[in-house]
């Protein structure tokens, strides 16, 4: 029942993005499109798992004033790892998230689930705590993605909504996508908008 | 000329924090008073700028020439997280006022992605090191300047009657949002 809760509360109760608020940057900064949202969350999943398994390894190994930059050497580790194997085999995803990748060393999120959770529990608590935190973090960037991709690009995952030329004309909205949503000031107000949401329903 | 380009572009058109999204965590977090966010824009500045200046030496005398790029992300943030611990002895000890003024915010930085994201920039876009600097200094007075508009805003903003969903964070978000977009204006200034 617990193993259960460790794994299920980072995707709605204490989902880092909408409820912790935690992890600003890449949120705002890679969904510009679903896909590119997806991309930036598994990856993260992935530092996030492999981090907190073995930091609640070698957590009681080390000394209390050196354990943040010790797991910041770990979680950096891990980075690279993903950095050189999404270079290798997901070339135009790193391409457009760029600079981000190696930025997941700085994710609040990461560090943060090593300082509160990783370093006083279990192995098996700590990998499921990190599998949780992680699909909480893909799922809130790829509904994020795919709500700035549907109104700024009328498309979710690059499959477009609509045909080039629309039969209806209703008005100018349904010509022109909100371009807006893709570009920096979209990102701020699609996510401010879905917390607002996210915080009416959790009532 | 070349350095006032980059200057206006890293300040305006492709401001750290409004168009670029980096550290946005102290931009949401601390940018409730002028006074703090003067404070933390000075920390970061110095910051940032001593950062930037030791990775592009690393990177270029240490890393490239021993084939070890691929260790680029892991020595950075050590350094960074290093030399972060550095000025706060070295502030408490030399000028006990600028540690008061600054001090709090200090140990906020490391997790700062500004700081790490414009290192990794810096190095991306082939700078040498007084186009790098002036790059950082810049940036780092772009993140100044977006914390303190942001934080005069939100002075106001608190006796303004936000609806009860939108309290908090979401009203943060938005502000910025539409403060992103009045930065979207200085686009097409450079080039």
């Amino acid at each position: 029942m617990s193993h259960i809760y460790q794994l299920t509360k980072g995707i709605i109760k204490e989902n880092p993005i909408f409820v912790i608020v935690l992890g600003m940057c890449p949120t705002l900064a890679t969904t510009s499109s679903a896909i590119n949202g997806m991309g930036m969350g598994l990856a993260t999943t992935f530092v996030l798992l492999s981090s907190n398994t073995v930091i609640s390894l070698i957590a009681r190994f080390i000394p209390d004033k050196v354990r943040i930059p010790s797991y910041i050497v770990v979680i950096a580790t891990f980075v690279t790892i993903v950095d050189l194997v999404m270079q290798a085999y997901t070339q135009s995803l790193y391409e457009s998230l760029g600079i981000f990748i190696p930025l997941i060393v700085v994710n609040c999120i990461v560090l943060g689930r090593a300082e509160a959770f990783a370093n006083k529990n279990g192995v098996f608590d700590s990998m499921l705590d990190g599998l949780g935190m992680g699909l909480g973090f893909t799922l809130a960037l790829t509904l994020l993605g795919s709500v700035r991709e549907i109104l700024g690009n009328f498309s979710v995952f690059g499959l477009k909504l609509i045909p080039k030329e629309p039969v209806w004309t209703a008005g100018q909205f349904f010509h022109d996508p909100m371009l807006v949503f893709i570009l920096a000031p979209g990102a701020f107000i699609a996510l401010a908008y879905m917390i607002a949401i996210f915080n009416k329903l959790k009532k | 000329m070349e350095y006032i380009l980059i200057i206006i572009a890293a300040i305006f058109v492709n401001n750290v924090v409004l168009a670029q999204f980096l550290g946005t965590c102290p931009f949401l977090g601390v940018s409730s008073k002028i006074d703090t966010s003067l404070g933390m824009a000075g920390a970061v500045t110095f910051v940032i700028v001593l950062a930037t200046l030791v990775t592009f030496l690393l990177q270029h005398y240490v890393l490239n020439p021993l084939g070890l790029v691929f260790m680029q992300t892991i020595v950075f943030i050590l350094v960074i997280a290093s030399l972060v611990q550095m000025v706060e002895i070295i502030l408490k000890k030399l000028s006990p006022a600028l540690y008061q003024a600054l001090g709090i915010f200090l140990p906020l930085i490391t997790t700062n992605c500004a700081v790490l994201g414009v290192a990794i920039l810096v190095i991306k876009k082939n700078y040498n090191l007084l186009e790098g600097v002036v790059f950082a200094g810049a940036t780092a007075i772009g993140f100044g300047l977006a914390l303190v508009i942001m934080a005069g805003i939100r002075e106001q903003l608190e006796l303004a009657n936000v609806p009860k969903g939108m309290k908090g964070v979401p009203i943060s978000l938005l502000t910025a949002g539409i403060l992103a977009l009045a930065f979207m204006g200085f686009a097409g200034i450079v080039k």
